[in-house]
């Protein structure tokens, strides 16, 4: 390249004199186009959160993993109603607090909702991470040993769902699989 | 002192630039250890597809496990890092002219990382590690397991500051003049975040290794916010090393040129201050943060970071497509498409990185990366689906493409099965996109990740996937054998050409072509000079326009549809 073609070169050269030049009027409208699409996504959180139906602020608070298993078995012996294959099934009043206990490698209760009806949903984990995913809505949370995540639900369906660990909990990870009976 | 000097430099016949043979053979230990770490990965690669394609399900469950460890550790942290050690060896002391400072530092820290990866490796293969590439505790591994990754980091974190050091010496000693190169600056840019990630790194291993020792209690939440500093920061020091790497391989395979050189410093300047935040990215459905702090930090304040990547977007095809239309491809719109040099798998590795980063990995990763859209996504296949297109199909084929530059001007070797090499970037870069939207697509039916065994046949109750997810892995499975294929091809051409290729001498370019790159061989002469430069630059780079608009549109489309998709769900919060 010869010494005229300054205006234009590689990115391999070193850069001789000043290099903060005027920019050119497509990149202009581009980076402005960009800019302003990145505010577009940025406004679309704080507006989920006014006018939108699914977060996942929650109610977060410490629980050491002894005292939520407690709160899970008092949770279960207050509504129990039945068994499914070894578990209690557990149907909560409208408005309750639901305790879910995740562990390796079940989720315990089975739970019992009613359509349209609002609960809080507390997940924590007795042991180690484990993923909270109910299939085949496909709604995932993280559950931590060591927190309470507390969320509020509204059953929109009826129907017959599963609680899917999709975090990696050790060897017996693809064995964990739980329920949730939502009736009308 | 004359002659020593002369000792330690050669001049290259290509480029004209002074390689010092410290920073020479540094480049050339790092480059065949990462290509080591890639045969790692990929074999361990096929195993994987193998297994989660439920119609094989070829690996017993603790296998698959161990498999998806030693394929995370190798892929993401080994193969990349190693290489980009070899990068800042090249960015740093090569293009600035200068000598290497530190020689026997920078070897003692290269036998600091090999020794970290074959401790890693070892306590992995051994079952002493089975805990994933996260590692979240409590799950434990072994006490070594994590001393070979602090080893292996204090290693990269000497490295880095060497590559300072480097800059420092050539601006001392006046090896160059004006400001550094604009690939230099982008690799500047990766060892800064680099540095970044790398304390992280140290904030979480350190305390992890004492509490595998039973030294003192660790929180399973900080662990993770921790954790990600070092895991998610360290593929953004992999975004902006490819970007340099674009920049890079844009120039020599075909003349490209920077449009703006403000333009370009100023969006990795946006990497440097905003990238780290996307730790946040892991932890939106976690219970520890609440919603400002998800939103601020996920967007990287107001989505800074995704500006610099779509300036860059613009700016690498533009200075290509300006290149060649400066070079006489001044045909319409896309003429200078056309007329490309496909043949390079150079410049066919460099686009097809572009193209893979920006529309699949880029768009999902932003939306996927939405708090409120990250419900109906996070750890579901989505997750690798996504990461594949931008580890993978972007950095590590961008990688692949400079090899096929490294071979001949580092090792001046004749890249071996030259035939091989020109279809070497399709099999890789079409194998990693059907793959990760096979993937992708069967994220959105809920299908997880990390998992051995998608039909849950010992479960307590029965989970039935709808039956596209069946075709789908089928598809996953076609395209995941196709890609290890090709990373297996490209590490059979790297070690063929390193040990067995035949020397590249100025005398021998002129006989055969085969196994040199279009852009070392025959690059076309600059047609226009002077004040007609200026002309065609204002006439500016109108295909580029037109291809960053239809970006826009798919990023938007796809935005919104997964907006729709989660308004269909429980109302949750």
């Amino acid at each position: 390249m010869s010494e005229s073609d300054k205006s234009m070169h590689s990115g391999l050269l070193a850069v001789e004199g000043v290099w903060w030049k005027a920019i050119p009027k497509q990149e202009k409208l581009w980076i402005t186009i960009a800019f302003i699409w990145c505010l577009i996504l940025f406004a679309m959180m704080p507006l989920w959160h006014m006018r939108g139906g699914q977060n996942p602020s929650g109610i977060r608070a410490k629980v050491t993993p002894a005292e939520y298993v407690e709160r899970v078995e008092r949770f279960v012996e207050d509504y129990k109603v039945g068994e499914d294959n070894g578990f209690p099934v557990v149907e909560p009043p409208a408005g309750a607090h639901i305790y879910l206990l995740a562990r390796m490698w079940q989720w315990y209760p089975v739970l019992k909702l009613k359509k349209n009806t609002k609960y809080i949903l507390h997940l924590s984990s007795a042991d180690i991470n484990h993923g909270f995913s109910l299939f085949p809505l496909n709604l995932n949370f993280q559950v931590v040993p060591g927190y309470d995540y507390g969320l509020k639900v509204e059953p929109n369906q009826s129907g017959d769902f599963r609680i899917i660990c999709n975090e990696f909990c050790g060897i017996g990870h693809h064995t964990m699989v739980g329920k949730v009976i939502v009736i009308d | 002192m004359i002659q020593t000097l002369q000792a330690k430099f050669r001049t290259c016949s290509v480029t004209g630039l002074k390689v010092n043979r410290d920073s020479e053979l540094l480049i050339k230990a790092n480059a065949v250890i990462a290509v080591v770490c890639l045969l790692v990965g990929a074999l361990a690669a096929f195993g994987l597809v193998l297994t989660r394609w439920q119609a094989i399900h070829l690996l017993p469950a603790d296998w698959f496990y161990r498999f998806l460890t030693l394929h995370g550790l190798n892929m993401l942290i080994f193969f990349i890092i190693f290489f980009e050690m070899a990068v800042l060896y090249f960015a740093g002391p090569v293009l600035l002219n200068s000598r290497q400072p530190a020689p026997k530092i920078a070897w003692a820290s290269f036998g600091l990382m090999v020794i970290g990866m074959l401790l890693v490796n070892t306590m992995v293969l051994t079952g002493n590690a089975d805990v994933l590439f996260t590692s979240y505790p409590p799950l434990r591994a072994h006490p070594v397991y994590y001393l070979g990754i602090i080893l292996f980091a204090v290693g990269a974190l000497v490295v880095t500051g060497l590559f300072f050091a480097s800059l420092v010496v050539a601006k001392r000693e006046k090896s160059y003049s004006g400001s550094i190169p604009l690939v230099s600056f982008g690799a500047l840019t990766a060892a800064i975040i680099a540095a970044i990630t790398l304390v992280h790194g140290a904030m979480t291993y350190i305390p992890t290794f004492l509490w595998s020792l039973g030294y003192m209690e660790l929180d399973p939440q900080v662990y993770r916010l921790l954790f990600w500093a070092l895991g998610h920061s360290s593929q953004q020091i992999n975004v902006a090393a490819m970007v340099a790497l674009w920049y890079f391989l844009g120039a020599v395979t075909v003349g490209g040129v920077v449009l703006n050189e403000k333009v370009s410093r100023t969006a990795f300047i946006l990497y440097i201050l905003f990238i780290s935040m996307a730790s946040a990215h892991h932890l939106l459905v976690d219970p520890g943060f609440g919603p400002a702090w998800k939103v601020w930090n996920t967007s990287y304040a107001m989505y800074l970071a995704v500006l610099a990547s779509m300036v860059h977007g613009f700016t690498v095809p533009g200075g290509i497509e300006m290149g060649l239309r400066l070079r006489g491809y001044t045909q319409g719109f896309f003429g200078w498409l056309r007329k490309a040099p496909w043949g390079d798998p150079g410049f066919s590795g460099l686009m097809l990185s572009l193209v893979i980063f920006g529309f699949l990995g880029g768009i999902t990763g932003v939306t996927i990366g939405t708090e409120q859209i990250n419900i109906i996504v996070h750890n579901t296949m989505r997750l690798p689906g996504h990461f594949h297109a931008t580890v993978a199909g972007g950095t590590a084929l961008s990688f692949m493409a400079a090899t096929y530059y490294i071979l001949p001007l580092i090792f001046q070797k004749r890249v071996s099965f030259w035939p091989l090499a020109k279809i070497q970037p399709y099999l890789f870069g079409g194998g990693i996109t059907t793959m990760a939207m096979a993937m992708i697509y069967m994220g959105i039916f809920g299908v997880p990740r990390r998992l051995w065994d998608t039909s849950f046949s010992n479960a307590p109750f029965s989970v039935e996937f709808h039956p596209v997810v069946w075709v789908t892995q089928t598809i996953f499975g076609i395209g995941g054998l196709l890609a290890a294929t090709g990373a297996l091809v490209f590490v059979i051409i790297a070690v063929a050409t390193v040990f067995f290729g035949k020397p590249l001498t100025p005398e021998s370019i002129a006989k055969s072509a085969s196994g040199i790159p279009q852009g070392i061989l025959k690059l076309p002469p600059q047609i226009y000079s002077g004040s007609e430069v200026q002309n065609v630059h204002e006439r500016g780079a109108k295909g580029t326009v037109i291809l960053v608009f239809i970006f826009l549109g798919c990023f938007v489309l796809y935005y919104f549809v997964n907006w729709k998709i989660l308004s269909f769900v429980w109302k949750v919060g």
